[in-house]
């Protein structure tokens, strides 16, 4: 391993340390998820104004947004562990990427069908094949295709290296979403909250939508933890460690 | 209308509001759930192949001690 590497970051990419770790912060995760997101839903289905032009329909956006930005973030870290455990070949890293995708793939569908319940009062339609919306879809397939990939073959490992190289080659697809709405003209709006530059909404309304987003993060963190700690047992279970919580867990 | 019928209302959206936010909390539960179960049949499905390797390992013990009787009985 090359010395540039922390020495702390070595030892926590070790199976049992990370699983541990892993269980020790993940209710913290949880409780900030749930905390975080009653926030955001009582601030936005309660405190936060009527829309003046969309009225209380607009309030989809307090999870359909949040939920767009994570379907486009947990791909990034699932393409970004993807390319480590390609070069470096270290086993966090296709666990990381490969428990990534049923994640992702939930907060795509729930993008796509919240997207739809909108569109249908704000456009007339359920469904149109427009840029934005069959881009979206198009990340919904390849996390589909990183999961059905990974379980088709007999080797855990050679599965996680081969659906790895295909979620690396669909990174390309993230850009094609969230600059779609510029690109080509669409039926989508444009963004209206910006990182840089001021966003287009209200504070009233902007506020229960950033807090959702950081209930999102904390869950994904939440949930990518218990699913990596699954799948650490199931890839070491001829290992004493994990024997070692088998026999354990055995008398409650 | 009282104030919960107005929020439940959603002035007219409700047929799309609430199922929107009813899909985000059923699948993201689901999300929950899932990774708890699969740990679950992990964890037995190792403990049943341990019990099986013991076992065999305690058969082919009292099979050896059968077949070689002076190997066991050599105590004087």
């Amino acid at each position: 391993m090359s010395t540039w590497i922390p020495l702390w970051l070595h030892k926590l990419s070790s199976p049992p340390t990370f699983y541990r770790f892993a269980g020790t912060l993940r209710p913290w995760a949880m409780a900030l998820a749930m905390v975080f997101g009653v926030i955001a839903l009582y601030g936005g289905l309660v405190l936060a104004p009527a829309d003046y032009q969309q009225g209380d329909a607009y309030r989809i956006i307090f999870i359909h947004v949040p939920c767009a930005w994570m379907s486009m973030f947990v791909y990034a870290v699932m393409g970004v562990s993807a390319l480590i455990a390609l070069v470096w070949r270290i086993k966090l890293a296709e666990v990381v990427a490969m428990e990534s995708a049923p994640i992702g793939a939930a907060f795509t569908f729930i993008t796509l069908v919240t997207g739809s319940l909108w569109g249908k009062p704000m456009w007339g339609t359920w469904w149109t094949w427009d840029a934005r919306l069959t881009s979206e879809l198009v990340l919904l397939f390849l996390y589909l295709g990183v999961i059905g990939l990974y379980h088709s073959f007999e080797d855990r490992r050679q599965g996680a290296r081969a659906a790895a190289f295909l979620a690396l080659i669909g990174i390309i697809n993230v850009p094609i979403v969230h600059f779609s709405v510029n690109w080509w003209n669409t039926l989508h709006q444009g963004s209206t909250v910006k990182l840089f530059g001021p966003s287009k909404i209200a504070w009233d309304m902007l506020w229960p939508l950033l807090a959702m987003t950081l209930a999102t993060k904390f869950y994904y963190v939440a949930s990518l933890f218990h699913r990596a700690r699954t799948d650490l047992l199931a890839l070491e279970s001829g290992k004493d460690w994990v024997r070692q919580i088998a026999e354990s867990e055995a008398r409650p | 209308m009282s104030a919960l019928h107005a929020f439940l209302a959603m002035g007219g959206y409700a047929i799309y509001v609430w199922p929107a936010y009813a899909v985000f909390f059923i699948v993201l539960i689901a999300d929950t759930i899932a990774p708890g179960l699969r740990r679950r049949r992990v964890l037995r499905d190792l403990r049943a192949r341990m019990a099986r390797q013991t076992h065999r390992q305690q058969r082919s013990r009292t099979e050896h001690a059968a077949n070689n009787p002076t190997v066991t009985s050599s105590s004087p």
